[in-house]
């Protein structure tokens, strides 16, 4: 499985994909929507884990610009709302995606990846 | 509770709740740091308990880590805890320069998604006011979220403060070309209804490029001049 993780703190996802490489998942990682879009054009990704509040080009909007290019691509969202529940009363834009709030247990991570894939 | 009352309850309202959905969103971010960082903590104790090597300075690094965000979230909770505080008083005095710098980094993370940038351009001697400080809050911010709307990506707005002959004159500047998404409803009703409660005046001049707040140095002064 390969993996880019995708959100506007570097820190978080440079710590993720660490973590997640000594569970033998590949994964890289960018801060922006757009130094997304330029890696997914260097490398074919199985998965996406993106934050949806990013400056500029949030989550789903990136989702929006890229899932007819990639189809096979599936998208994990993080978002820093309270709950699930939260985030999907509240938005307009959740569609039947997967969601996580962080801060995010990896474990859960690694099993939203593999229903994903699943799917 | 008269019409304008209720629409400056409306405004302050949405401030409050608009910037503790932004600190409790940049609180989560730091969480999710602290979080990864101790899980990666715990994996490479993981590792060492069986036998791998584990670098010193890796670990080093990693509590470092914390420590920044540690700092982080004790400066986020200083500003919330700023914003809580301002409507203890009706009336305090306010140094202006201090007041822009706050408000700035409070929109910081709002201002950061919109791909602009508050900078306030500091004076030596920044004027101070005796004001209503939440009130103020909620009209700056009504300007901030202005710009943040209208603006466009990637722009940076200049905050300054200067006296003139009756008090101080905020000014919001720094767009070359009027903003991307003309709103002809600014300043509108809150704006008015929160100027008028500070005894002062905003303005959108220059092709709505520039927001100008004018508010006497004393507001219960400016009151019964009224």
């Amino acid at each position: 499985m390969r993996v880019l993780l995708i959100d506007d703190e570097k820190e978080l996802v440079s710590t993720l994909a660490e973590r997640l490489s000594f569970r033998g998942i590949e994964a890289d990682w960018v801060c922006s929507g757009k130094e997304a879009l330029n890696k997914i054009e260097e490398q074919v990704y199985d998965v996406a884990v993106v934050d949806i509040k990013m400056p500029q080009i949030g989550g789903i909007q990136l989702k929006r610009m890229i899932a007819d290019k990639y189809p096979d691509m599936k998208f994990i969202f993080m978002t820093g709302h309270g709950s699930e529940e939260d985030f999907l009363a509240g938005s307009e834009e959740a569609g039947e995606e997967f969601y996580l709030v962080k801060p995010v247990a990896i474990e859960e991570l690694v099993k939203k990846m593999k229903q994903a894939l699943d799917e | 509770m008269n019409n304008t009352w209720k629409v400056i309850n409306e405004a302050g309202l949405q401030f409050f709740g608009k910037m503790n959905a932004s600190i409790s969103h940049e609180i989560k971010n730091v969480l999710a740091i602290v979080n990864e960082s101790a899980g990666l903590l715990e994996d490479l104790t993981g590792m060492a308990e069986q036998g791998m090597p584990v670098d010193s300075a890796k670990l080093r690094s990693i509590a470092g880590k914390i420590q920044k965000q540690v700092r982080r979230a004790d400066l986020i909770v200083k500003n919330m805890n700023t914003l809580a505080h301002s409507i203890d008083e009706q009336e305090k005095k306010i140094d202006t320069g201090e007041l822009l710098a706050f408000m700035a980094a409070l929109s910081k993370r709002l201002a950061s998604m919109q791909g602009i940038t508050f900078e306030p351009v500091m004076s030596e001697n920044p004027p101070e006011i005796i004001t209503n400080p939440f009130l103020l809050e909620t009209m700056l911010w009504r300007c901030m979220d202005f710009f943040m709307c209208t603006a466009g990506a990637e722009k940076t707005i200049e905050v300054s403060v200067a006296a003139n002959d009756q008090g101080i004159d905020i000014h919001f500047t720094g767009l070359q070309e009027p903003g991307v998404k003309q709103d002809p409803s600014f300043p509108g009703e809150m704006e008015h209804a929160l100027a008028s409660a500070l005894c002062g005046k905003i303005e959108l001049n220059e092709g709505a490029k520039k927001i100008t707040l004018s508010l006497p140095l004393t507001i219960h002064e400016a009151e019964q001049v009224r």
